[in-house]
């Protein structure tokens, strides 16, 4: 009786070790098949290498990094803004019977395919680009040009994506701020939105912060909804309304065709990639915990 | 001569169905310390949040009757609700000092308020400081996080920060009841100083700290005033039989 | 009990001050943005079914995809779909729900523990395009799966893990403590009351971390597309190449080969991903009923 009893537990054990295991093989497998280009192609002119032309044995992997930086940070200057806003208004602001509406709204929308919001964005949003925003900007620059998949039309969709990320966690952060806190502001005679700006926003601080941070590592891994419409051209750009290649883009549209060392490449691009968002979401990880400790 | 300071007239509180608060009718005096006392659940402390209308910030509350503070009702529409609530500071039962500095905790209220200079915040954090009898110990780690402090010093601290303001009546809910005997003591202290500035109203549980600290006392008990007397009437020789049960511990 | 009393009328104290307007801006604020973000969210939702459902009907579910998928409907492709997530809820479930038994039940608070429940956390950030590049070298070139079912049900099985490990964890931890006491106490061993108290308890926890796997499943593109290729036939095996229904959207609009087919395929997604969001709230609330009642 006792040693089945041992047995079922170690094989349950083995079980709650694939996940760890998972990740060891996943990163031993994608370092594996990307490190010897870096090394025989020189992490220095791979990382900063400008020219990507995979036909010509040329892999320099900047106008990706560039790429997804681009459309990451301005995915986060219209999401932070808008999603912090939307945590105060669920948390602080809202009633209960519109919060009843909101959350589940916002949480519907985490769970539509990627490849839906491309959709969306290549038929509303890199028109509306061509369409409405070059006009405005030809009469300033008579000579500017976009074909509308730009770095802007990435930026307006992927911070449509994050939004549920930094909603949610922000909304929980600002919620476990204690209400002596808020009390004792008010009590001071400060108004709500005062009290929200200069004691619930500071106070939520480590959480708001793990959620952008979180929100970054989904914008940055976010491969289908780019791919439709950033234009994927490997080119270092030169404003928010030119065409870009991200590092999952190129993947996802080259792995197909690659040839071996084209493949390695990409590995090393994934490699690239892997480690930018293993940093994000380690420190978003660190920072809840440090959230959790006070 | 004492004079009023906030007269309550059949002040009703009711949350939802249930009547929380009945028929209060209340003088409290200007410069004086008004202890209420009473078992938990009485409704004292739901009295004294109904005095910087705290209670506003729980659902279905409903208020009726009059309360009014230098003769103005602070229930009428016209009542500024943050002038309402910087002109009657509250001092709350746990110490929930902001997780800022000493200096930013002190500072916070004057700043909301719109005071911007420097030297001015400087002065009045320091004033603010010494009237809590708090300055000589954090003077020279004003930029310290206030969560550093002891539990005594983050009290007198919340204290500070609600001179800061400049009020002219504090409320104190329980304010020691976190506290250990010593920074009690500190605290009661306090009360004496700073009634000759302010008229303060305190929530006790403690009936010899009520009797130490008060001028007045008012007896609650299920959401009504039992009875309101000069403290020393009240511990000497009550009137209702009620009274004299809770204050030589019969119950509560 | 005081006689000369006073009630003196300063009204510098209480006087009407001006309406506080920069509050009411905030608040106006904070309300427009909230309701611009739900309505950006939505719209997105709503354009994709109103250009999609005028084109549904039963020839759309029932017939084969013809050249390319520009004519006919997607009926290859539904079985594909079905066919890949079988087999990946199929793989994670077991794995996933015995990890978390053993998780909350045997696990002690060890550096090995401690390791296991990092490595899950991980896993649940990695992005999917990653995952397709790991499942093509191991998968699909290492093993020799091939682009495949196989291939792409365990690749998603690695994804869908961590939801889970995770939602089984939750509910098996709302399992009182009294219910297992009381089992123990009648002689049962751990493994008899956790099989026969603990698990069932937590049932519909642990189905709605199932339903929210399947949901991820799919709407996943990035990583199926490398593992599981796109081939267009019925498969009859397991080791045959699919295409799933988000695979068909990228690769509709991508190629721009009918607007009509994109949008109704993905308007059968979107109305996926609805139909699962309300069965998993309606599983959740069950759940909390039932812990409520216990």
């Amino acid at each position: 009786m006792k040693k089945y009893e041992k047995w079922i537990e170690i094989f349950l054990f083995i079980c709650a070790t694939v996940a760890t295991l998972s990740v060891f093989l996943i990163t031993f497998f994608i370092f594996k098949e990307g490190v010897p280009i870096l090394k025989s192609y020189g992490v220095f002119s791979f990382i900063f290498g400008t020219n990507w032309s995979p036909t010509n044995g040329e892999y320099g992997a900047f106008p990706m990094i560039i790429g997804s930086i681009g459309v990451t940070l301005g995915a986060l200057m219209i999401g932070i803004p808008a999603g912090i806003t939307c945590a105060v208004f669920l948390a602080e602001i809202a009633p209960k019977s519109m919060v009843k509406i909101f959350r589940p709204a916002i949480e519907l929308l985490a769970g539509i395919p990627s490849v839906v919001y491309g959709l969306f964005g290549l038929s509303i949003v890199v028109p509306f680009i061509r369409i409405y925003i070059l006009p405005i900007i030809q009469k300033f620059h008579p000579n500017a040009y976009t074909s509308g998949y730009s770095i802007l039309a990435g930026a307006m969709i992927l911070a449509i994506m994050i939004l549920p990320t930094i909603v949610s966690i922000s909304e929980n952060a600002i919620r476990s701020v204690p209400s002596e806190y808020k009390e004792g502001s008010l009590a001071l005679g400060a108004t709500h939105v005062k009290t929200i700006t200069r004691v619930v926003l500071p106070a939520a601080k480590s959480g708001i912060i793990a959620s952008v941070v979180l929100g970054m590592g989904r914008a940055v891994g976010e491969t289908m909804a780019v791919i439709l419409i950033t234009g994927n051209m490997p080119k270092v750009p030169g404003g928010i309304l030119d065409s870009v290649s991200t590092l999952t883009g190129t993947i996802a549209m080259e792995m197909g065709y690659a040839t071996p060392t084209h493949q390695k490449a990409l590995f090393a691009t994934g490699i690239i990639l892997f480690v930018f968002i293993m940093f994000l979401n380690m420190t978003a990880t660190f920072t809840m915990k440090r959230m959790g400790e006070k | 001569m004492s004079n009023t300071k906030i007269r309550v007239k059949d002040l009703q509180l009711y949350y939802g169905e249930f009547h929380a608060l009945m028929d209060i009718n209340i003088d409290i005096i200007e410069n004086k310390v008004t202890a209420l006392i009473g078992p938990s659940g009485c409704g004292k402390s739901t009295f004294l949040r109904t005095l910087n209308r705290m209670n506003d910030l729980i659902d279905h509350v409903k208020i009726k009757g009059n309360i009014l503070i230098d003769g103005i009702d602070i229930y009428d529409i016209a009542c500024d609700l943050t002038h309402l609530r910087k002109r009657v500071g509250m001092v709350f039962q746990k110490p929930n000092p902001f997780s800022k500095t000493i200096y930013e905790n002190i500072s916070y209220g004057p700043r909301i308020h719109g005071i911007k200079e420097k030297s001015k915040l400087d002065e009045i954090v320091e004033k603010s400081l010494k009237k809590a009898a708090l300055w000589d110990e954090v003077k020279n780690r004003l930029n310290k996080p206030a969560l550093g402090l002891s539990g005594g010093q983050q009290q007198r601290l919340c204290i500070a920060r609600c001179l800061a303001v400049e009020p002219d009546v504090i409320l104190m809910d329980e304010p020691t009841s976190a506290l250990d005997p010593i920074s009690t003591l500190k605290v009661e202290n306090l009360l004496e100083e700073l009634k000759r500035e302010y008229t303060i109203v305190i929530v006790t549980h403690n009936m010899q700290q009520a009797g130490r600290v008060s001028d007045y006392t008012s007896f609650f008990l299920n959401g009504e005033i039992i009875e309101k007397d000069l403290t020393k009437n009240i511990f000497s020789k009550p009137r209702d039989k009620r009274t004299q049960d809770y204050i030589t511990g019969r119950f509560g | 009990m005081v006689e000369n009393t006073k009630i003196y009328t300063s009204n510098i104290l209480f006087k009407k001050q001006k309406v506080n307007m920069k509050e009411k801006i905030a608040f106006i604020l904070i309300y427009a943005v909230a309701f611009l973000t739900i309505v950006a969210l939505l719209s997105i939702i709503g354009y994709v079914l109103i250009n999609g459902v005028k084109y549904l009907n039963v020839e759309f579910f029932i017939q084969e995809p013809k050249s390319m998928g520009r004519e006919g409907g997607i009926f290859s492709i539904i079985i594909g779909s079905i066919y890949l997530t079988f087999v990946s809820i199929g793989i994670a479930t077991p794995i996933g729900v015995c990890a978390a038994i053993y998780l909350t039940e045997y696990a002690k608070e060890n550096k090995l523990v401690k390791l296991i429940r990092f490595g899950t956390e991980i896993l649940a950030g990695i992005p999917s395009i990653i995952f397709g590049l790991f499942g093509f070298v191991f998968f699909v070139i290492l093993l020799g799966f091939r682009w495949s079912i196989l291939s792409g049900g365990l690749t998603l099985a690695m994804m869908i893990l961590p939801t889970i490990i995770r939602s089984t964890e939750e509910a098996i931890k709302m399992v009182p403590t009294s219910f297992r006491e009381g089992s123990l106490a009648l002689g049962a061993t751990k493994w008899q009351t956790i099989i026969k108290i603990v698990i069932p308890s937590s049932i519909s926890g642990i189905v709605t971390g199932i339903i929210l796997g399947i949901g991820r499943a799919i709407g996943e593109t990035a990583a199926v597309i490398l593992t599981a290729g796109s081939s267009l036939g019925v498969p009859s095996s397991i080791l045959d190449p699919t295409r799933t229904m988000s695979v068909h959207v990228y690769l509709l609009a991508s190629e721009g080969l009918s607007k009509e087919k994109t949008f109704a395929t993905a308007s059968v997604l979107i109305i996926l991903v609805l139909c699962i969001n309300f069965l998993s709230n309606v599983v959740g609330n069950q759940f909390m009923k039932n812990t409520k009642v216990s």
